[in-house]
Protein backbone atom coordinates (compact mmCIF):
# COMPACT_ATOMS: atom_id res chain seq x y z
CA UNK A 1 0.00 0.00 0.00
CA UNK A 2 2.77 2.43 0.94
CA UNK A 3 4.61 1.42 -2.23
CA UNK A 4 1.53 2.38 -4.21
CA UNK A 5 1.26 5.67 -2.33
CA UNK A 6 4.92 6.38 -3.03
CA UNK A 7 4.37 5.62 -6.69
CA UNK A 8 1.58 8.17 -6.83
CA UNK A 9 3.84 10.76 -5.22
CA UNK A 10 6.07 10.59 -8.31
CA UNK A 11 5.51 13.98 -10.04
CA UNK A 12 6.12 12.54 -13.55
CA UNK A 13 3.48 9.88 -13.01
CA UNK A 14 1.05 12.39 -11.54
CA UNK A 15 1.56 14.64 -14.54
CA UNK A 16 1.03 11.75 -16.96
CA UNK A 17 -2.11 10.57 -15.13
CA UNK A 18 -3.58 14.07 -15.01
CA UNK A 19 -2.85 14.55 -18.72
CA UNK A 20 -4.45 11.18 -19.45
CA UNK A 21 -7.61 12.14 -17.57
CA UNK A 22 -7.84 15.42 -19.49
CA UNK A 23 -7.22 13.71 -22.83
CA UNK A 24 -9.92 11.14 -22.00
CA UNK A 25 -12.47 13.85 -21.19
CA UNK A 26 -11.67 15.98 -24.25
CA UNK A 27 -11.60 12.99 -26.61
CA UNK A 28 -14.99 11.71 -25.49
CA UNK A 29 -16.45 15.21 -25.30
CA UNK A 30 -15.36 15.85 -28.86
CA UNK A 31 -16.81 12.58 -30.11
CA UNK A 32 -20.11 13.58 -28.53
CA UNK A 33 -19.96 17.06 -30.03
CA UNK A 34 -19.15 15.63 -33.47
CA UNK A 35 -22.11 13.27 -33.51
CA UNK A 36 -24.49 16.02 -32.44
CA UNK A 37 -22.88 18.49 -34.84
CA UNK A 38 -23.91 16.13 -37.64
CA UNK A 39 -27.45 16.11 -36.20
CA UNK A 40 -27.45 19.93 -36.04
CA UNK A 41 -26.12 20.12 -39.59
CA UNK A 42 -28.94 17.90 -40.86
CA UNK A 43 -31.56 19.83 -38.89
CA UNK A 44 -30.28 23.24 -40.04
CA UNK A 45 -30.03 22.02 -43.63
CA UNK A 46 -33.57 20.68 -43.37
CA UNK A 47 -34.97 23.97 -42.12
CA UNK A 48 -33.03 25.94 -44.74
CA UNK A 49 -34.64 23.80 -47.43
CA UNK A 50 -38.12 23.99 -45.88
CA UNK A 51 -37.93 20.41 -44.54
CA UNK A 52 -37.86 19.27 -40.92
CA UNK A 53 -34.73 17.13 -40.97
CA UNK A 54 -34.35 13.94 -38.91
CA UNK A 55 -37.30 13.63 -36.48
CA UNK A 56 -38.14 9.91 -36.21
CA UNK A 57 -35.51 8.40 -33.90
CA UNK A 58 -36.24 9.53 -30.38
CA UNK A 59 -37.80 12.87 -29.36
CA UNK A 60 -37.04 15.53 -32.05
CA UNK A 61 -34.83 12.91 -33.73
CA UNK A 62 -32.25 13.35 -30.95
CA UNK A 63 -31.20 9.69 -31.05
CA UNK A 64 -30.46 9.89 -34.79
CA UNK A 65 -26.62 10.22 -34.37
CA UNK A 66 -26.54 7.06 -32.23
CA UNK A 67 -28.56 5.16 -34.82
CA UNK A 68 -26.23 6.47 -37.56
CA UNK A 69 -23.08 5.33 -35.77
CA UNK A 70 -24.64 1.92 -35.05
CA UNK A 71 -25.51 1.58 -38.72
CA UNK A 72 -21.95 2.49 -39.76
CA UNK A 73 -20.50 -0.16 -37.48
CA UNK A 74 -22.84 -2.87 -38.72
CA UNK A 75 -22.49 -2.23 -42.44
CA UNK A 76 -20.52 -4.56 -44.66
CA UNK A 77 -16.95 -3.54 -45.21
CA UNK A 78 -15.82 -3.59 -48.81
CA UNK A 79 -12.22 -3.39 -49.99
CA UNK A 80 -11.49 -3.14 -53.73
CA UNK A 81 -9.53 -6.13 -55.02
CA UNK A 82 -6.74 -4.09 -56.61
CA UNK A 83 -6.42 -1.62 -53.71
CA UNK A 84 -3.17 -1.14 -51.87
CA UNK A 85 -4.42 -2.80 -48.67
CA UNK A 86 -2.04 -1.33 -46.07
CA UNK A 87 -2.43 2.27 -47.22
CA UNK A 88 -6.18 1.74 -47.72
CA UNK A 89 -6.44 0.82 -44.02
CA UNK A 90 -4.03 3.55 -42.94
CA UNK A 91 -5.73 6.52 -44.63
CA UNK A 92 -8.87 6.72 -42.39
CA UNK A 93 -6.63 6.54 -39.30
CA UNK A 94 -4.54 9.45 -40.57
CA UNK A 95 -7.78 11.35 -41.13
CA UNK A 96 -8.70 11.22 -37.44
CA UNK A 97 -5.41 11.27 -35.50
CA UNK A 98 -3.97 14.71 -36.50
CA UNK A 99 -7.41 16.27 -36.01
CA UNK A 100 -7.48 14.87 -32.47
CA UNK A 101 -3.91 15.92 -31.63
CA UNK A 102 -4.82 19.55 -32.32
CA UNK A 103 -7.22 19.54 -29.35
CA UNK A 104 -4.29 19.01 -26.99
CA UNK A 105 -3.09 22.61 -27.43
CA UNK A 106 -6.44 24.41 -27.49
CA UNK A 107 -7.19 26.40 -24.32
CA UNK A 108 -10.89 25.69 -23.68
CA UNK A 109 -10.84 27.67 -20.46
CA UNK A 110 -8.58 28.97 -17.70
CA UNK A 111 -6.01 26.85 -15.85
CA UNK A 112 -7.23 23.23 -15.74
CA UNK A 113 -9.29 23.30 -18.95
CA UNK A 114 -6.56 22.48 -21.45
CA UNK A 115 -4.22 19.53 -21.90
CA UNK A 116 -1.06 21.55 -22.39
CA UNK A 117 0.02 25.06 -23.33
CA UNK A 118 3.19 24.66 -25.40
CA UNK A 119 5.13 27.71 -26.51
CA UNK A 120 4.59 26.83 -30.19
CA UNK A 121 0.88 26.00 -29.84
CA UNK A 122 -0.20 27.65 -33.07
CA UNK A 123 2.55 25.89 -35.02
CA UNK A 124 1.38 22.54 -33.65
CA UNK A 125 -2.06 23.30 -35.06
CA UNK A 126 -0.60 24.25 -38.46
CA UNK A 127 1.60 21.12 -38.46
CA UNK A 128 -1.35 18.84 -37.70
CA UNK A 129 -3.57 20.46 -40.30
CA UNK A 130 -0.80 20.00 -42.87
CA UNK A 131 -0.54 16.29 -42.00
CA UNK A 132 -4.28 15.92 -42.55
CA UNK A 133 -3.74 16.18 -46.31
CA UNK A 134 -2.22 12.70 -46.35
CA UNK A 135 -5.47 11.02 -45.35
CA UNK A 136 -7.36 12.26 -48.38
CA UNK A 137 -4.47 11.93 -50.83
CA UNK A 138 -3.60 8.39 -49.75
CA UNK A 139 -7.22 7.32 -49.44
CA UNK A 140 -7.83 8.50 -52.99
CA UNK A 141 -4.71 6.86 -54.38
CA UNK A 142 -4.94 3.50 -52.63
CA UNK A 143 -8.55 2.85 -53.68
CA UNK A 144 -7.39 2.22 -57.27
CA UNK A 145 -10.36 4.12 -58.64
CA UNK A 146 -10.04 7.01 -61.06
CA UNK A 147 -12.62 9.19 -59.35
CA UNK A 148 -10.98 8.61 -55.99
CA UNK A 149 -7.55 9.41 -57.44
CA UNK A 150 -8.83 12.63 -59.02
CA UNK A 151 -10.39 13.62 -55.69
CA UNK A 152 -7.14 12.88 -53.87
CA UNK A 153 -5.07 14.91 -56.34
CA UNK A 154 -7.48 17.83 -56.15
CA UNK A 155 -7.38 17.82 -52.39
CA UNK A 156 -3.59 17.79 -52.13
CA UNK A 157 -3.33 20.72 -54.55
CA UNK A 158 -6.13 22.60 -52.77
CA UNK A 159 -4.93 22.07 -49.22
CA UNK A 160 -1.28 22.90 -49.95
CA UNK A 161 -2.39 26.10 -51.71
CA UNK A 162 -4.67 27.29 -48.94
CA UNK A 163 -2.30 26.34 -46.13
CA UNK A 164 -0.01 29.20 -47.17
CA UNK A 165 -2.70 31.85 -46.99
CA UNK A 166 -3.92 30.41 -43.68
CA UNK A 167 -0.44 30.50 -42.13
CA UNK A 168 0.10 34.07 -43.32
CA UNK A 169 -3.28 35.23 -42.00
CA UNK A 170 -2.31 34.16 -38.47
CA UNK A 171 0.97 36.14 -38.51
CA UNK A 172 -0.81 39.44 -37.87
CA UNK A 173 -2.28 38.00 -34.66
CA UNK A 174 1.16 36.71 -33.64
CA UNK A 175 2.69 40.15 -34.21
CA UNK A 176 0.13 41.70 -31.86
CA UNK A 177 0.33 38.96 -29.22
CA UNK A 178 4.12 38.69 -29.47
CA UNK A 179 3.87 34.97 -28.74
CA UNK A 180 3.08 31.63 -30.40
CA UNK A 181 1.47 30.24 -27.26
CA UNK A 182 -2.33 30.06 -27.55
CA UNK A 183 -2.65 30.81 -23.82
CA UNK A 184 -0.72 34.07 -24.24
CA UNK A 185 -2.82 35.01 -27.28
CA UNK A 186 -6.01 34.61 -25.21
CA UNK A 187 -4.53 36.54 -22.28
CA UNK A 188 -3.65 39.43 -24.56
CA UNK A 189 -7.28 39.62 -25.77
CA UNK A 190 -8.97 39.49 -22.38
CA UNK A 191 -8.82 43.25 -21.72
CA UNK A 192 -11.77 45.60 -22.13
CA UNK A 193 -12.09 49.14 -23.47
CA UNK A 194 -14.61 51.29 -21.67
CA UNK A 195 -16.43 53.70 -23.95
CA UNK A 196 -18.92 55.26 -21.55
CA UNK A 197 -21.36 52.53 -20.52
CA UNK A 198 -20.08 50.21 -23.27
CA UNK A 199 -17.31 47.72 -22.59
CA UNK A 200 -15.73 46.49 -25.82
CA UNK A 201 -13.52 43.41 -25.57
CA UNK A 202 -10.09 43.83 -27.20
CA UNK A 203 -10.52 40.87 -29.51
CA UNK A 204 -8.16 40.43 -32.44
CA UNK A 205 -11.27 40.47 -34.66
CA UNK A 206 -11.26 44.27 -34.29
CA UNK A 207 -7.51 44.65 -34.88
CA UNK A 208 -7.27 42.06 -37.64
CA UNK A 209 -10.59 42.00 -39.54
CA UNK A 210 -8.91 41.20 -42.87
CA UNK A 211 -6.93 38.34 -41.34
CA UNK A 212 -10.14 36.96 -39.80
CA UNK A 213 -11.95 36.89 -43.15
CA UNK A 214 -8.94 35.27 -44.88
CA UNK A 215 -8.63 32.74 -42.05
CA UNK A 216 -12.29 31.75 -42.23
CA UNK A 217 -12.20 31.32 -46.03
CA UNK A 218 -9.04 29.22 -45.86
CA UNK A 219 -10.56 27.26 -42.97
CA UNK A 220 -13.47 26.29 -45.22
CA UNK A 221 -10.99 25.19 -47.89
CA UNK A 222 -8.73 23.29 -45.48
CA UNK A 223 -11.63 21.29 -44.09
CA UNK A 224 -12.97 20.55 -47.61
CA UNK A 225 -16.34 22.05 -46.77
CA UNK A 226 -18.62 23.59 -49.35
CA UNK A 227 -18.07 25.82 -51.31
CA UNK A 228 -14.60 24.25 -51.44
CA UNK A 229 -15.60 20.56 -51.34
CA UNK A 230 -14.01 19.77 -54.70
CA UNK A 231 -12.24 16.63 -53.47
CA UNK A 232 -15.63 14.96 -53.10
CA UNK A 233 -17.64 16.89 -55.69
CA UNK A 234 -20.46 14.38 -56.15
CA UNK A 235 -21.63 15.78 -59.48
CA UNK A 236 -18.28 15.09 -61.16
CA UNK A 237 -16.40 12.56 -59.01
CA UNK A 238 -19.11 10.24 -57.61
CA UNK A 239 -17.90 10.80 -54.04
CA UNK A 240 -14.28 11.79 -54.62
CA UNK A 241 -11.59 10.32 -52.42
CA UNK A 242 -13.97 8.19 -50.32
CA UNK A 243 -15.81 6.56 -53.24
CA UNK A 244 -14.52 3.09 -52.34
CA UNK A 245 -14.78 3.44 -48.57
CA UNK A 246 -17.65 1.86 -46.71
CA UNK A 247 -18.71 1.02 -43.18
CA UNK A 248 -16.72 2.54 -40.31
CA UNK A 249 -13.78 3.46 -42.59
CA UNK A 250 -16.08 5.93 -44.30
CA UNK A 251 -17.25 6.87 -40.81
CA UNK A 252 -13.68 7.71 -39.81
CA UNK A 253 -13.27 10.05 -42.80
CA UNK A 254 -16.53 11.72 -41.85
CA UNK A 255 -15.40 11.95 -38.22
CA UNK A 256 -12.05 13.42 -39.28
CA UNK A 257 -13.74 16.07 -41.40
CA UNK A 258 -16.01 17.18 -38.57
CA UNK A 259 -13.13 17.03 -36.07
CA UNK A 260 -11.20 19.34 -38.36
CA UNK A 261 -14.15 21.72 -38.58
CA UNK A 262 -14.34 21.84 -34.78
CA UNK A 263 -10.59 22.20 -34.24
CA UNK A 264 -10.23 24.94 -36.83
CA UNK A 265 -13.21 26.76 -35.29
CA UNK A 266 -11.57 26.43 -31.87
CA UNK A 267 -8.41 27.99 -33.28
CA UNK A 268 -10.44 30.80 -34.88
CA UNK A 269 -12.15 31.48 -31.53
CA UNK A 270 -8.77 31.49 -29.78
CA UNK A 271 -7.01 33.69 -32.31
CA UNK A 272 -9.70 36.20 -33.21
CA UNK A 273 -12.63 36.04 -30.78
CA UNK A 274 -10.83 36.25 -27.46
CA UNK A 275 -10.82 32.52 -26.65
CA UNK A 276 -12.40 31.81 -23.28
CA UNK A 277 -12.31 35.43 -22.10
CA UNK A 278 -15.63 37.11 -21.42
CA UNK A 279 -17.52 39.04 -18.77
CA UNK A 280 -18.07 37.44 -15.39
CA UNK A 281 -15.77 35.24 -13.31
CA UNK A 282 -13.03 33.18 -14.96
CA UNK A 283 -14.91 29.96 -14.14
CA UNK A 284 -17.45 30.93 -16.82
CA UNK A 285 -14.61 30.81 -19.37
CA UNK A 286 -15.45 27.42 -20.78
CA UNK A 287 -19.07 28.48 -21.35
CA UNK A 288 -17.96 31.58 -23.27
CA UNK A 289 -15.63 29.42 -25.33
CA UNK A 290 -18.41 26.96 -26.18
CA UNK A 291 -20.80 29.81 -27.08
CA UNK A 292 -18.29 31.36 -29.50
CA UNK A 293 -17.44 27.92 -30.87
CA UNK A 294 -21.07 27.15 -31.63
CA UNK A 295 -21.53 30.49 -33.39
CA UNK A 296 -18.62 29.63 -35.71
CA UNK A 297 -19.85 26.06 -36.22
CA UNK A 298 -23.25 27.41 -37.21
CA UNK A 299 -21.45 29.74 -39.62
CA UNK A 300 -19.76 26.73 -41.25
CA UNK A 301 -23.11 24.95 -41.68
CA UNK A 302 -24.81 28.12 -42.89
CA UNK A 303 -22.14 28.66 -45.59
CA UNK A 304 -22.36 25.03 -46.69
CA UNK A 305 -26.05 25.17 -47.44
CA UNK A 306 -25.93 28.63 -49.00
CA UNK A 307 -23.13 28.81 -51.54
CA UNK A 308 -22.58 26.71 -54.68
CA UNK A 309 -19.30 24.91 -55.23
CA UNK A 310 -16.43 26.74 -56.92
CA UNK A 311 -14.94 25.55 -60.18
CA UNK A 312 -11.39 24.20 -59.91
CA UNK A 313 -9.66 27.12 -61.69
CA UNK A 314 -11.70 29.62 -59.63
CA UNK A 315 -10.55 27.84 -56.48
CA UNK A 316 -6.87 28.08 -57.45
CA UNK A 317 -7.20 31.71 -58.56
CA UNK A 318 -8.90 32.65 -55.29
CA UNK A 319 -6.18 30.95 -53.25
CA UNK A 320 -3.09 32.16 -55.06
CA UNK A 321 -4.12 35.46 -56.65
CA UNK A 322 -6.53 36.88 -54.08
CA UNK A 323 -6.12 35.40 -50.59
CA UNK A 324 -2.32 35.08 -50.59
CA UNK A 325 -1.62 38.71 -51.65
CA UNK A 326 -4.26 40.00 -49.20
CA UNK A 327 -2.72 37.97 -46.36
CA UNK A 328 0.79 39.20 -47.28
CA UNK A 329 -0.35 42.84 -47.40
CA UNK A 330 -2.05 42.36 -44.04
CA UNK A 331 1.21 41.08 -42.53
CA UNK A 332 3.08 44.09 -43.91
CA UNK A 333 0.54 46.66 -42.68
CA UNK A 334 0.31 45.02 -39.23
CA UNK A 335 4.10 44.89 -38.92
CA UNK A 336 4.36 48.60 -39.77
CA UNK A 337 1.58 49.52 -37.31
CA UNK A 338 3.22 47.47 -34.55
CA UNK A 339 6.60 49.01 -35.39
CA UNK A 340 5.21 52.56 -35.15
CA UNK A 341 3.51 51.65 -31.89
CA UNK A 342 -0.04 52.27 -33.14
CA UNK A 343 -1.16 48.72 -32.39
CA UNK A 344 -0.44 47.26 -28.93
CA UNK B 1 12.73 8.31 -20.12
CA UNK B 2 14.24 10.83 -22.54
CA UNK B 3 17.03 8.37 -23.33
CA UNK B 4 14.50 5.66 -24.17
CA UNK B 5 12.47 8.02 -26.36
CA UNK B 6 15.62 9.13 -28.14
CA UNK B 7 16.67 5.55 -28.87
CA UNK B 8 13.18 4.65 -30.10
CA UNK B 9 12.86 7.72 -32.33
CA UNK B 10 16.31 7.35 -33.84
CA UNK B 11 15.70 3.65 -34.48
CA UNK B 12 12.49 4.56 -36.33
CA UNK B 13 14.38 7.25 -38.26
CA UNK B 14 17.15 4.86 -39.35
CA UNK B 15 14.84 1.99 -40.27
CA UNK B 16 12.40 4.17 -42.18
CA UNK B 17 15.25 5.92 -44.03
CA UNK B 18 16.58 2.53 -45.11
CA UNK B 19 13.11 1.50 -46.24
CA UNK B 20 12.86 4.69 -48.32
CA UNK B 21 15.63 3.46 -50.59
CA UNK B 22 14.96 -0.28 -50.32
CA UNK B 23 11.22 -0.39 -50.93
CA UNK B 24 10.05 -1.03 -54.47
CA UNK B 25 6.84 0.99 -54.41
CA UNK B 26 7.48 4.76 -54.84
CA UNK B 27 4.43 5.78 -52.79
CA UNK B 28 5.48 3.57 -49.88
CA UNK B 29 9.00 4.97 -50.13
CA UNK B 30 7.64 8.51 -49.93
CA UNK B 31 5.54 7.55 -46.89
CA UNK B 32 8.56 6.10 -45.11
CA UNK B 33 10.35 9.40 -45.76
CA UNK B 34 7.44 11.13 -44.01
CA UNK B 35 7.83 8.75 -41.05
CA UNK B 36 11.56 9.49 -41.00
CA UNK B 37 10.92 13.27 -40.99
CA UNK B 38 8.40 12.92 -38.18
CA UNK B 39 10.79 10.91 -36.00
CA UNK B 40 13.48 13.52 -36.67
CA UNK B 41 10.98 16.14 -35.52
CA UNK B 42 10.48 14.10 -32.35
CA UNK B 43 14.24 14.14 -31.74
CA UNK B 44 14.24 17.94 -32.12
CA UNK B 45 11.47 18.08 -29.54
CA UNK B 46 13.57 16.01 -27.11
CA UNK B 47 16.35 18.61 -27.54
CA UNK B 48 13.86 21.38 -26.58
CA UNK B 49 13.95 22.77 -30.11
CA UNK B 50 10.16 23.21 -30.30
CA UNK B 51 10.27 25.63 -33.19
CA UNK B 52 12.40 23.30 -35.31
CA UNK B 53 10.01 20.45 -34.44
CA UNK B 54 6.99 22.34 -35.72
CA UNK B 55 8.74 23.70 -38.80
CA UNK B 56 10.12 20.26 -39.66
CA UNK B 57 6.59 18.84 -39.72
CA UNK B 58 4.95 21.83 -41.45
CA UNK B 59 7.58 22.26 -44.17
CA UNK B 60 9.00 18.80 -44.79
CA UNK B 61 6.24 16.38 -43.82
CA UNK B 62 3.31 18.69 -44.57
CA UNK B 63 4.34 20.54 -47.71
CA UNK B 64 7.34 19.09 -49.52
CA UNK B 65 6.35 15.44 -49.15
CA UNK B 66 2.77 16.18 -50.16
CA UNK B 67 4.14 17.66 -53.39
CA UNK B 68 6.37 14.59 -53.86
CA UNK B 69 3.37 12.34 -53.40
CA UNK B 70 1.34 14.55 -55.71
CA UNK B 71 3.93 14.16 -58.48
CA UNK B 72 4.26 10.40 -57.93
CA UNK B 73 0.50 9.99 -58.21
CA UNK B 74 0.18 12.41 -61.09
CA UNK B 75 2.75 10.51 -63.16
CA UNK B 76 1.19 7.27 -61.86
CA UNK B 77 4.61 5.69 -61.21
CA UNK B 78 4.30 1.95 -60.85
CA UNK B 79 6.64 -0.06 -58.67
CA UNK B 80 10.24 -0.27 -59.79
CA UNK B 81 10.20 -3.33 -62.07
CA UNK B 82 12.66 -2.07 -64.65
CA UNK B 83 15.56 -4.37 -65.40
CA UNK B 84 18.43 -4.37 -67.86
CA UNK B 85 21.55 -2.30 -68.39
CA UNK B 86 20.01 1.09 -67.64
CA UNK B 87 18.90 0.25 -64.14
CA UNK B 88 22.21 -1.53 -63.45
CA UNK B 89 24.17 1.58 -64.50
CA UNK B 90 21.92 3.76 -62.37
CA UNK B 91 22.38 1.47 -59.36
CA UNK B 92 26.16 1.44 -59.92
CA UNK B 93 26.34 5.23 -59.97
CA UNK B 94 24.22 5.33 -56.83
CA UNK B 95 26.52 2.95 -54.94
CA UNK B 96 29.60 4.86 -56.15
CA UNK B 97 28.31 8.28 -55.06
CA UNK B 98 27.15 6.82 -51.74
CA UNK B 99 30.57 5.27 -51.08
CA UNK B 100 32.35 8.54 -51.92
CA UNK B 101 30.04 10.47 -49.59
CA UNK B 102 30.53 7.97 -46.75
CA UNK B 103 34.32 8.07 -47.22
CA UNK B 104 34.28 11.87 -47.17
CA UNK B 105 32.26 11.89 -43.98
CA UNK B 106 34.54 9.41 -42.25
CA UNK B 107 37.63 11.31 -43.37
CA UNK B 108 36.24 14.62 -42.06
CA UNK B 109 35.47 13.02 -38.71
CA UNK B 110 38.86 11.25 -38.50
CA UNK B 111 40.77 14.46 -39.25
CA UNK B 112 38.56 16.38 -36.78
CA UNK B 113 37.68 18.91 -39.48
CA UNK B 114 34.02 18.53 -38.70
CA UNK B 115 33.52 19.19 -34.99
CA UNK B 116 30.76 16.61 -34.66
CA UNK B 117 28.06 16.96 -32.03
CA UNK B 118 28.72 19.68 -29.48
CA UNK B 119 26.34 20.54 -26.69
CA UNK B 120 25.27 24.14 -27.07
CA UNK B 121 23.67 25.66 -24.01
CA UNK B 122 20.10 26.60 -24.88
CA UNK B 123 19.20 30.24 -24.39
CA UNK B 124 17.44 30.22 -21.04
CA UNK B 125 16.01 33.72 -20.88
CA UNK B 126 14.14 33.81 -24.20
CA UNK B 127 12.09 31.11 -25.84
CA UNK B 128 13.29 28.96 -28.68
CA UNK B 129 11.38 30.69 -31.49
CA UNK B 130 12.60 34.12 -30.44
CA UNK B 131 16.21 32.89 -30.32
CA UNK B 132 15.98 31.36 -33.82
CA UNK B 133 14.39 34.54 -35.20
CA UNK B 134 16.98 36.81 -33.66
CA UNK B 135 19.90 34.74 -34.99
CA UNK B 136 18.32 34.45 -38.41
CA UNK B 137 17.78 38.19 -38.78
CA UNK B 138 21.08 39.35 -37.29
CA UNK B 139 24.02 36.96 -37.46
CA UNK B 140 22.79 34.80 -40.34
CA UNK B 141 20.94 37.50 -42.27
CA UNK B 142 23.23 37.31 -45.30
CA UNK B 143 23.05 33.50 -45.80
CA UNK B 144 19.29 33.73 -45.16
CA UNK B 145 18.84 36.31 -47.92
CA UNK B 146 21.12 34.36 -50.27
CA UNK B 147 19.00 31.25 -49.72
CA UNK B 148 15.80 33.10 -50.50
CA UNK B 149 17.39 34.55 -53.65
CA UNK B 150 18.43 31.06 -54.83
CA UNK B 151 14.89 29.79 -54.21
CA UNK B 152 13.46 32.75 -56.14
CA UNK B 153 15.84 32.04 -59.06
CA UNK B 154 14.76 28.37 -59.06
CA UNK B 155 11.09 29.42 -59.04
CA UNK B 156 11.54 31.85 -61.93
CA UNK B 157 13.45 29.16 -63.85
CA UNK B 158 10.65 26.64 -63.41
CA UNK B 159 8.01 29.14 -64.55
CA UNK B 160 10.06 30.09 -67.62
CA UNK B 161 10.55 26.42 -68.55
CA UNK B 162 6.88 25.55 -68.00
CA UNK B 163 5.66 28.54 -70.01
CA UNK B 164 8.15 27.86 -72.81
CA UNK B 165 6.89 24.32 -73.23
CA UNK B 166 3.27 25.45 -73.18
CA UNK B 167 3.88 28.05 -75.90
CA UNK B 168 5.81 25.57 -78.03
CA UNK B 169 3.02 22.97 -77.94
CA UNK B 170 0.43 25.62 -78.75
CA UNK B 171 2.59 26.69 -81.69
CA UNK B 172 2.68 23.13 -82.99
CA UNK B 173 -1.08 22.88 -82.89
CA UNK B 174 -1.40 25.86 -85.20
Amino acid sequence: MSAMAALFQNPDLQYALWAFVKIFIILNGMLGIVSYLIYVERKVAGHMQARVGPNRVGPLGLLQPIADVGKLFLKEEFIPAEANKVIFHLAPIIAVVPALVTFSVIPFGPAPFFVTDVNVGLLVFLAMSSLGVYAITLGGWSSNNKYALLGGLRSSAQMVSYELAMGLSTIGVLLIANSLSLGAIVAQQSKFWHLGPLAIPSWNLFFQPVAFVVFMITALAETNRAPFDLPEAEAELVAGFHTEYSSMKFGLFFLGEFMNVISISCIAVTLFLGGWSGPGPASLGILWFMLKLFVLLFFFIWIRWTYPRLRYDQLMNLGWKVLLPIALANVLVTALLVFWGILP
Amino acid sequence: MIQALFVALSAIAVVSSLLVILHRNPVTSALFLVVSFCSLAGIYLLQHAEFLFAVQIIVYAGAIMVLFLFVIMYLNLKSDVETGVQIAVRRGIGWLVGAVLAAEGLWLMARHWAPGPTSLQPAADTDNTRAVGQLLYTRYLFPFEITSLILLAAMVGVIVMARGRGHASRGEER
